[in-house]
């Protein structure tokens, strides 16, 4: 039997990441857009789309789940991955998909539709938020996700605060 | 059409006609390849590229497993994005239906001594002629799309091939994997070693009556610790030409890339650190240290290359829209992506 230890893959969290570096020879390190997800979920309020990669409209936003979100709907596909943490993801099949446009937008209190049922996330769990359902998310403990979409009205740019200067 | 997921290069293999190959040498037992102006070659150790330039012959060797590395990512990516520079003085770009072949043309030295020489080939032409390459000179035993670790030596005389790992082509997606109709998952596949602490478990998925089918979700994480590849972005998620594509990294990237537009990369475990050059003369401007959550831009005017001594999951993202590389060049938009 093998006594060399085994490879041990290292994953970020809320509470364990390690920010990484820019050794600049010339340029400005503003001009890479360098964040940690953790570090912008870990001062977010919950629920808070904070655009972190942002590519001519196209964005990706960083995360923290706590508790129970709003309802939120878009007009296209939209696609989230928990990097941390469990999150459940209830969808609505609308009666009358009303988005439109870019990005995500708020569904409202109590959209009407019907149940279609949830998924069940955990760490590095990707899920297909489709074009014209109401979703939800609800996590007991605090984690993280990532977005992929298309930058909207609910999207965040704080690029001063977040990045590497 | 720079879309990842319509890469399409199987029909390369009927134009072998336009490839212009010699007998296999009688010593080492490999061809050698006309490709326009160039000549490429190979020995025991080297391939061998030589270009014309102010009335002379000129050359440039690349070790034959960094060379094979990196042809095989330009063949699998169909001349991906931009610039595929397979080192610091050879390399091709993508016209997205032509592909220039350069030597020394994105080398700030060479090319002010004006010993650099680029040819422009029809995408048939060149990639009948890389393809035609791999299959001759990589022998059995070698993967060149394995890490050093995982694989035997590209190095000796001709010795069987390998065609089984040169034909593993990009994966193409449309929406999402594992969706009626959409690229598969990868339950088949083993785990890489350096993934066998990774989770395996799916997520659960819970539809209501008269929605089965409708809801979608699978383990991205468990997916990638299941590539057999390293170094092979691959799109799993589409969002109009927001794509996603993830990738295992492992050794050093192949080539150095330089995109024709912005790229953003998000580690998603261990870490990777990246060279980033000036994209017309290779000058040094940053290293940049990648651990787990760290995401960042790579501008449209430095060319890249990555370094990871355990193989890591990197999310690179694309914007596979036509026409950027126009709007970049022409500078109405600028290389970086945000101002702060």
């Amino acid at each position: 039997m093998s006594t060399q230890p085994g490879f041990n893959t290292v994953f970020g969290s809320l509470v364990q990441y390690t920010k990484g570096t820019i050794e600049l020879v010339t340029g400005k390190k503003s001009h890479y857009a360098f964040s940690n997800i953790f570090e912008v979920a870990a001062q977010s309020a919950p629920y808070e789309k904070v655009v972190v990669g942002l590519n001519l409209g196209y964005v990706i936003e960083a995360i923290r789940a706590e508790g129970t979100s709003p309802w939120f709907t878009c007009a296209h596909d939209e696609f989230v991955i928990a990097v941390d943490g469990i999150v459940r993801v209830d969808f609505l099949k609308l009666d009358a998909a009303t988005a439109q446009g870019d990005g995500t937008q708020l569904a409202g209190e109590l959209p009407k539709g019907r149940p279609m049922g949830y998924v069940l996330l955990k760490r590095g769990h990707q899920a297909l938020l489709p074009a014209g359902c109401a979703y939800r998310f609800e996590a007991s403990t605090p984690c993280v996700l990532l977005q992929q979409t298309v930058q909207g009205s609910l999207s965040i740019e704080k690029w001063a605060d977040i990045c590497l200067k | 059409m720079a879309m990842l997921e319509a890469v399409e290069t199987e029909s390369a293999l009927i134009f072998d006609t336009l490839v212009d190959a010699s007998a296999a040498h009688p010593v080492t037992g490999y061809k050698a390849f006309n490709l326009g102006s160039f000549k490429l070659s190979r020995d025991e150790y080297f391939a061998r590229i030589e270009w014309p330039a102010k009335g002379e012959q000129r050359s440039h060797l690349i070790p034959a497993d960094a060379f094979l590395r990196a042809v095989m990512r330009d063949v699998a990516w169909g001349f991906f994005y931009g610039w595929v520079n397979f080192d610091h003085v050879v390399g091709t770009r993508n016209l997205y239906g032509k592909v220039d072949m350069y030597a020394g043309t994105f080398n700030g030295v060479l090319k002010a001594a004006g010993v650099d020489y680029t040819e422009q080939f029809e995408t048939p032409q060149i990639m009948a002629t890389f393809k035609a390459i791999l299959r001759d000179w990589t022998n059995a035993g070698f993967d060149p799309f394995a890490a050093p670790s995982e694989t035997g030596t590209a190095f000796g005389r001709k010795s069987g091939d390998n065609i089984e790992a040169i034909e593993r082509f990009r994966v193409a997606t449309r929406r999402m994997p594992g969706l009626k109709g959409d690229s598969p998952l990868r339950d088949d596949l083993p785990v890489n070693r350096h993934f066998a602490d990774v989770a395996q478990d799916e997520p659960e998925v819970h539809a209501s009556e008269g929605f089965e089918g409708q809801l979608h979700a699978f383990s991205l994480f468990k997916y990638l610790s299941r590539s057999d590849v390293s170094w092979n972005p691959s799109v799993t998620s589409v969002c109009g030409t927001s794509l996603f594509c993830p990738t295992t990294e492992e050794f050093i990237l192949p080539i150095v890339h330089g995109n024709d537009r912005i790229e953003w990369f998000l580690q998603l475990s261990d870490e990777i650190v990246w060279d980033i050059g000036d994209k017309d003369d290779g000058n040094p401007r940053a290293r940049i240290t990648m651990r787990a959550g760290d995401i960042c831009a790579m501008p449209a005017d430095i060319r890249h290359q990555g370094y990871s001594t355990k193989r890591s999951m990197l999310l690179v993202w694309e914007n596979a829209t036509p026409n950027l590389p126009q709007r970049y060049e022409s500078g109405e938009l600028k290389p970086y992506p945000v101002e702060f």
